[in-house]
């Protein structure tokens, strides 16, 4: 997969044999063995195998539920309380399942801000960005039809709410509705299809890793300087190095799942979810998981009407907008230098962002009301000023800070920079 | 496409095209029924309509019943919440147009168009389901007295009609009329 020509030479007869044949073991090899990673990948870069660590587990503990679970109107919200009670063990796997969500959109984030940090969406991994953005789409999909399946409360209404805004599409949006739904509201023939489309949707998300990690390996990662790879002082192998590093980094993330999953289950829930749901009976505050709260916030934020555009619809494209512009965001940045490590406006107006996205997601859990309303508006406009206007702009008009020669050089400056440390990096 | 050195386009060309073109017919042929099967099936378009008793809804009172999987509102009406909704100028209204599947579909959202018609004044029959994003708004609450859904606030008044938030139009009336002086048929 990788560039460069391959150095697995296998030991056995056995394996002279099977790579004559099917070299699997030369493309696992060459892929996580050998493969050279920048010398300089800090923490932040582990996430990526956090998530494939996340995918695993949700796809194992999510087959498990299929096994006890039921996708009958009739029978859902029963059964999965039959898992939490009656099952062996399925409060655990249960737990694990709904939190390993939420841990898999924390981490998918932190991913996601990494990627905006260091500027890893620029030529030549453009197509390993919108890989990326296919992959966080998909998950939204999936993490959204599974929040149904439990069938409360929460569950009908968020289903009723997300499935309606397809209804502002002019013309043809209530057909839509109707051909999501099966139906003219949420009911029996929906919650059938969501099941199975969950279950489906998680390996369509494996087939989309593996391009994504095949774009990566093509290009090789991207790293702090956001310098090239020149030389092979600057790399390292991927066993042991970065294949440690992630473990130590799995180990620190499983440490806070395992905390959420034992103390704080339902932290992360909504306890309208254990009402079971009633089609003539909207709570009060219907609320999504926190990992929409902000494109929630975006969307009920546009409340006037934009020339022909009615505000309905205007908060639908909104939404939509604010995950789309991700896929352009390679050609939005016209900043020559990478990495914000060496753009300072660009520093600030990327953790004003991070700030921004957080205040977002907090107004999304706020009632759509007064004072609220005026700051989604003013956060709103900031999200997409961020792509719209700063990163075109300020790659033109930002004076950038020295870069240094090789990424071999940016470490040993550090080094030398720092505490005293004579010992020469391992190469 | 062909192996021929000319830029003429040849019989094989015409046959590739032709070919091409019959697998795609065949392939959007296979892929209908994929598709088609997604919409709602026989059984539930046969609950297209419903019967319900009125007799014993006195003025002030309501009846909510499930209809297409939907909450459908029977109100009938006070002498007070009709004089209100009168009141209303119509260049007062967010949303201008009925709704009424039972009249024309530009009629005004005048009160009557908006009521059971002539002589059923007192009578109000809407799918409950707020126009904005599929709430079940409360009855009897919000500004204007009619009713308030509290997903993202948006107020009707005692005929129904959209007065303040997000929503786009008037709460629908569904098609219905009166098969007897106290039995309303939905649908």
């Amino acid at each position: 997969m990788s560039a460069g020509h391959s150095t697995y030479t296998p030991k056995t007869g056995l394996g002279r044999w099977m790579d004559a044949r099917l070299p699997l073991p030369r493309l696992v090899y060459d892929s996580f063995v050998a493969y050279p990673v920048p010398r300089n990948l800090n923490y932040a870069y582990t996430f990526g195998g956090i998530l494939t660590l996340m995918l695993v587990a949700q796809i194992v503990t999510g087959i498990v539920l299929a096994m006890h679970y039921a996708a009958n109107t009739e029978v859902a919200f029963n059964s999965v309380e039959k898992i939490m009670r009656d099952v062996n063990s399925g409060w655990l796997i249960r737990y694990l399942h709904s939190n390993g969500a939420s841990m898999f959109f924390i981490a998918v984030y932190v991913h996601i801000f990494r990627g905006l940090y260091y500027g890893s969406y620029k030529a030549p991994r453009e197509l390993l960005w919108i890989l990326g953005c296919i992959i966080y789409l998909l998950m939204m999909a999936t993490a959204f039809m599974g929040y149904v399946l439990p069938w409360g409360q929460m569950s009908f209404w968020g289903a009723t709410v997300i499935t309606g805004f397809f209804t502002a599409i002019p013309v043809v949006g209530d057909w839509i509705q109707q051909l999501l739904l099966g139906g003219f509201a949420v009911d029996n023939p929906t919650l059938n299809r969501f099941f199975s489309l969950h279950y489906l949707l998680p390996f369509m998300i494996a087939g989309v890793v593996v391009l994504h990690v095949w774009a990566l390996h093509v290009t090789g990662q991207t790293n702090p300087t956001g310098i090239e790879v020149k030389q092979k002082t600057d790399t390292v192998a991927f066993t042991p190095y970065a294949t440690v590093k992630d473990a130590f980094a799995m180990v620190v993330f499983l440490a806070l799942f395992a905390y959420f999953v034992f103390y704080i289950p339902n932290f992360l829930g909504h306890p309208d979810n254990y009402i079971e749901a009633d089609a003539l009976k909207t709570p009060a505050h219907i609320v999504p998981e926190w990992y929409f709260l902000p494109f929630y916030a975006i969307l009920r934020a546009i409340t006037f009407n934009i020339g022909p555009i009615d505000s309905k619809l205007g908060g639908v494209l909104a939404m939509f907008g604010a995950i789309a512009v991700l896929f352009v965001v390679p050609w939005l940045d016209t900043s020559k230098v990478r990495s914000a490590v060496y753009r300072p406006w660009y520093k600030l107006f990327f953790w004003l962002f991070v700030i921004n996205a957080i205040f977002l997601g907090w107004l999304g859990s706020r009632p759509a009301e007064g004072i609220y309303v005026a700051m989604a508006q003013g956060a709103t406009l900031y999200y997409f000023a961020f792509f719209i206007v700063i990163m075109p702009v300020l790659g033109l008009v930002e004076t950038p800070r020295r870069l240094p020669n090789s990424i071999t050089e940016a470490v040993l400056e550090k080094k030398s920079a720092g505490a005293p440390a004579t010992e020469q990096a391992k190469g | 496409m062909s192996a021929t050195d000319s830029t003429e386009h040849t019989r094989r060309d015409f046959l590739y095209v032709a070919t091409g073109v019959a697998g795609a017919v065949g392939a959007a042929g296979v892929a209908w029924p994929f598709i088609d099967q997604m919409q709602p099936d026989a059984s539930t378009r046969a609950l297209a309509s419903i019967q319900v008793d009125v007799s014993g809804v006195e003025p002030g009172m309501s009846l909510t019943v499930k209809w297409r999987g939907r909450p459908v509102f029977i109100r009938n009406r006070t002498e007070k919440e009709i004089e209100e909704a009168r009141a209303v100028a119509l260049e007062d209204l967010k949303d201008p147009v009925a709704r009424n599947a039972n009249i024309a579909a530009d009629a005004p959202a005048t009160d009557l168009d908006r009521s059971a018609g002539e002589g059923k004044e007192n009578w109000l029959v809407m799918v409950g389901v707020c126009t904005h994003l599929g709430c079940v708004p409360l009855g009897q609450a919000g500004d204007f007295g009619g009713w308030f859904c509290p997903c993202h606030g948006s107020h009707y008044d005692t005929a129904g009609r959209i007065r303040k938030g997000p929503a786009p139009e008037n709460l629908a009336v569904p098609t219905f009329e009166f098969v007897s002086d106290t039995v309303i048929q939905v649908g």
